[in-house]
C-alpha cells in the first residue's frame, strides 16, 4: 500500500485542520439514534427467533457488506462497479475450493484459517486486476467493462468443471468449528457476521477521512487538477478497488458459509446488477446507505410473494417491484432512501443542518 | 464487412505505412487463414487439429454469428456515440423483438413481415424510451444508466410473465430450409472425387443481410445529409445544437434506428438459435464486448468487433470446450490494455 503511504505524506499539510475535529469524534457519535441501533442490533437474538435472525438481519449485513464495497467505490471514488458481487463469489468459491466440502474431487480440504486468507488474498488480487483493467477507461465505460467482467466470469463458472464444477456448484462446504462453538450456529453466526459488517463499516467511514479517501474524494471531483497537485489518480483508483475488493471478498466468505453452498446462479449478472440497486436505493453518498438498502431489498424479497398473494396479485411478480421501486429511486432521489429521508427531515425542520441530498451522483 | 473495407481503404495505406510489422503479420494471418479455407488439407494438419469440415462449419458459424452480433451491437454503439447512453436494456430491446417476431411469424406464417414488425415496435419503444425517459435526463450519463437497469429488470419480468419461460423458435421460411453446396472442397475422397461443404442456407442469407444493413448504414451515414448531421453529433453535439440543428429530432429518430435493429436481430436470432429468459443479458453482454474491442461510437469498430468476437466463440467452443468464454474476455483485456479506446475508435 504504497499509495496510500504517498497520500498520506502528500497531503498532511492541507489535512491536518480537518482531520483533528474528525479524528477526536466519529460523526454520529453524539446522535441517539445511532446508539439505538447500535443496542438493537446487539440484542438482536433476544428479540428475533432463528429465522428473522439469519434469513433476514444477517443476510442484510452480507448483501450490504457486498453493497458497502460497491458504494465506496461509487461514493468515493466516482466509479460504479457492477463486479463487486463477482468478486464476492470469486471469493466465495475459493473458500469453497480450498476448504472443505461435498465434492471432495474439487475441494482441498484445508482448515479454514488456511483457506479463508489464501481466499482473501485471491479475491483482493483478482479484483485488483479487474480493476486495473476497468481504470483503463473513464466514467460510464467503467459500468460497461466491470459489467462484461462479471458476465464473463457467470459464463465461465457455469462451463467450467476442473475448478468450478459447472452449473451445479460446489456444495456442502464446510464452516468453522473451534473452540467447542459452531460458528454457524443461528446466534455465534449472527455475531461473525455483525461484528464484520461493523468492522467494514467503520473501515470504510475511517478511510472516507483518513488522507486516502479524502485523496480518493479529489480524484472523484476533479481527476485533472489532482493530477496537477502531484497524485498518481490511476494508482488511487486502483488501490480504492483494492479495498473494495477485499471488503466484498469478507462479505463473501460470510455469503458462503451462509448458504453452505456457491453455485453459478449466486454469481449471475442479475445478481451483480441487484448489489447496484442495494446501493442505490439505500443512497451512495454514505456507508449506512448500503445497509438500509439490503433491508429493503432483504425484505422486499422475502415478503413481496405474500404481500403480492394478499393484495390479489400474482406473487411471482416480485423483480417488477423491485424494478419499478429502483426506477422511482433513480427518478426522485439521487441519494437514495438516505436522500428522501434527509429531505422530508429537512421540510419538517425549519433549520437544515446539514445540505441534504448533497452531490447528485449523475 | 464491405463497408469497413471500402471505406477504410485510405486509413489502411496509412497504417501499413506507420506500422510495417505489424502489416506483415496481419498480410501473413490473412495468407495462413486463406489456405486453411482454400486448400485440400494434408493428413498431417488433420491428425493434428481435426477434419477440415469441423474447422470450417465453425469459422462460417462464427462469421454469422458476427453478422447477428453486429446488428444487436450497432443499434448499441450508434445510441452509446450520439447520446452517451449506454442502454444497458438493448437486450432486452432484442428479446422484445424476438418475442413480436415469434408471434408475427406464427400468427401470419410470413417471416418478412414479423421483420417489418419487430423492426416498427422496438423502434416505436425506442422513441417512447427516449421522448418519456431519457430527454428529462439528458446530461447525466450515470443516471440515465441507471434508469436503462431498472428499465431491463422490469422489461425482463414483463416478458417473462407474457411469454413464460419456455423456448420459441421462429419458423424458418421453405424457401431458406436446407443446406447448400459451397465450393469449398473439405476433403477429398479416395476415389479422388473432391467432397464439398453443406451449409446452411438461411444462415448464409441472414449474415448476407446484416451485411447490406451494415454497408446501407455505412452510405447512410457517409453520404447523406441526416447522416453528417448524426457524425456531427457525435463529435459535439452541443455545438450542432448551437448550429440550429433540432437534435431532440435527430436524437429520437438515431434511438428508433439503434432500437429497431435490436428488434430485426431479436428475429434474427429467434430464426438460428432459441428465444428465451436469459437471452437478454447474453446479446447485452455480447454488444458490450463487441463494442468495447471495436471502439465505442464506431459502427465499422461494431463490424470488426463482432466478427472478432463471433469467430473467437465458435471456433473457441470446438477447439477449447471448456474455455470458451474466457477467449472472448481474453480478447477483451488484451484491447483495454494496448488500446483502450478500442480497435478502430477515433479517439
Amino acid at each position: 500500500m504504497s499509495v496510500t503511504h504517498d497520500a498520506r505524506i502528500q497531503i498532511r499539510p492541507p489535512a491536518s485542520t480537518v482531520q483533528r475535529p474528525a479524528v477526536r469524534s466519529w460523526p454520529d457519535a453524539d446522535n441517539p439514534a445511532v446508539w439505538i441501533v447500535a443496542i438493537i442490533l446487539l440484542i438482536m437474538p433476544l428479540i428475533a427467533n432463528g429465522f428473522f435472525l439469519i434469513e433476514i438481519f444477517a443476510t442484510t449485513l452480507i448483501l450490504g457488506t457486498m453493497a458497502l464495497s460497491l458504494m465506496f467505490l461509487a461514493g468515493y471514488g466516482g466509479m460504479v462497479s457492477l463486479m463487486q458481487l463477482t468478486i464476492a463469489g470469486f471469493c466465495a468459491y475459493m473458500v469453497a475450493v480450498f476448504g472443505v466440502s461435498g465434492n471432495a474431487n474439487i475441494s482441498l480440504g484445508w482448515p479454514w484459517w488456511l483457506a479463508v486468507p489464501l481466499a482473501l488474498t485471491l479475491a483482493t488480487i483478482f479484483g485488483t486486476l479487474g480493476g486495473a483493467l476497468a481504470v483503463r477507461t473513464e466514467g460510464i465505460y467503467t459500468i460497461m467493462i466491470t459489467l462484461a467482467i462479471g458476465a464473463a466470469f457467470y459464463y465461465f463458472t457455469n462451463q467450467n468443471w476442473a475448478i468450478f464444477n459447472g452449473h451445479t456448484g460446489i456444495n456442502n462446504v464446510a464452516t468453522p468449528h473451534f473452540w467447542g462453538v459452531d460458528w454457524r450456529a443461528d446466534i455465534p453466526f449472527y455475531y461473525v457476521v455483525l461484528a464484520i459488517a461493523a468492522l467494514c463499516y467503520f473501515a470504510v467511514d475511517y478511510i472516507s477521512r483518513a488522507p486516502f479517501g479524502l485523496a480518493l474524494q479529489g480524484v472523484r471531483d476533479n481527476p485533472r487538477r489532482m493530477a496537477a497537485l502531484g497524485f498518481n489518480v490511476n494508482a488511487h483508483r486502483v488501490a480504492a478497488y483494492a479495498v473494495a475488493s477485499f471488503i466484498a471478498g469478507l462479505a463473501g466468505v460470510l455469503q458462503v458459509w451462509n448458504y453452505r453452498q456457491i453455485s453459478p446462479g449466486s454469481v449471475s449478472v442479475g445478481a451483480c446488477i441487484d448489489i447496484l440497486i442495494i446501493a442505490v436505493v439505500g443512497g451512495i453518498t454514505r456507508p449506512v446507505g448500503p445497509y438500509i438498502g439490503a433491508l429493503v431489498f432483504v425484505l422486499l424479497r422475502t415478503f413481496a410473494l405474500d404481500f403480492l398473494v394478499k393484495i390479489g396479485l400474482d406473487g411471482n411478480r416480485f423483480r417488477l417491484l423491485i424494478g419499478l421501486g429502483f426506477l422511482a429511486i433513480v427518478f426522485w432521489s439521487s441519494d437514495g432512501v438516505i436522500g428522501l429521508w434527509q429531505r422530508w427531515r429537512q421540510s419538517h425542520r425549519l433549520q437544515p443542518d446539514r445540505p441534504g441530498g448533497g452531490r447528485s451522483h449523475g | 464487412m464491405a463497408a469497413v473495407t471500402s471505406g477504410a481503404s485510405d486509413a489502411m495505406t496509412r497504417f501499413v505505412e506507420r506500422h510495417p510489422a505489424w502489416a506483415l503479420i496481419v498480410i501473413i494471418a490473412v495468407a495462413v487463414a486463406l489456405w486453411l479455407i482454400f486448400a485440400v488439407w494434408p493428413p498431417g494438419l488433420e491428425e493434428a487439429i481435426g477434419r477440415k469440415r469441423v474447422f470450417l462449419n465453425a469459422l462460417f458459424n462464427g462469421i454469422t454469428l458476427g453478422g447477428l452480433y453486429f446488428l444487436v451491437a450497432s443499434g448499441f454503439t450508434l445510441i452509446f456515440g450520439l447520446m452517451r447512453n449506454v442502454n444497458l436494456a438493448h437486450g432486452s430491446l432484442y428479446l422484445f423483438g424476438g418475442y413480436v417476431g415469434y408471434a408475427i411469424s406464427a400468427s401470419t406464417g410470413s417471416w418478412i413481415l414479423s421483420f417489418i414488425v419487430a423492426f416498427v415496435l422496438t423502434a416505436l419503444v425506442g422513441v417512447l424510451l427516449q421522448v418519456l425517459v431519457f430527454r428529462r435526463m439528458e446530461g447525466q450519463d450515470l443516471r440515465q444508466t441507471m434508469v436503462t437497469i431498472g428499465l431491463s429488470i422490469v422489461f425482463a419480468d414483463l416478458m417473462l410473465w407474457a411469454c413464460g419461460g419456455d423456448f420459441y423458435q421462429i419458423q424458418t421460411p421453405s424457401w431458406l430450409i436446407g443446406p447448400i453446396e459451397l465450393p469449398l472442397i473439405t476433403a477429398v475422397k479416395s476415389s479422388g472425387e473432391p467432397v464439398y461443404l453443406r451449409y446452411p442456407l438461411v444462415r448464409l442469407v441472414i449474415f448476407l443481410a446484416s451485411v447490406i444493413i451494415g454497408i446501407a448504414m455505412w452510405l447512410a451515414l457517409n453520404r447523406t445529409r441526416i447522416g453528417m448531421i448524426i457524425r456531427a453529433g457525435v463529435d459535439d453535439r452541443d455545438i450542432l445544437a448551437a448550429t440550429g440543428v433540432r437534435i431532440q429530432i435527430v436524437f429520437v429518430l438515431v434511438f428508433a434506428l439503434g432500437a429497431g435493429l435490436a428488434g430485426i436481430a431479436g428475429v434474427v436470432g429467434g430464426t438460428f438459435q432459441s428465444l428465451s429468459p436469459g437471452e437478454d443479458i447474453r446479446f447485452l453482454l455480447a454488444s458490450l464486448v463487441v463494442v468495447i474491442v471495436g471502439g465505442m461510437g464506431s459502427i465499422p469498430g461494431a463490424a470488426l468487433g463482432a466478427l472478432i468476437i463471433g469467430l473467437a466463440e465458435q471456433l473457441g467452443s470446438v477447439y477449447i470446450p471448456t474455455y470458451a468464454i474466457v477467449v472472448t474476455f481474453l480478447i477483451m483485456v488484451l484491447v483495454l490494455a494496448l488500446r483502450p479506446q478500442g480497435l478502430l475508435a477515433r479517439r
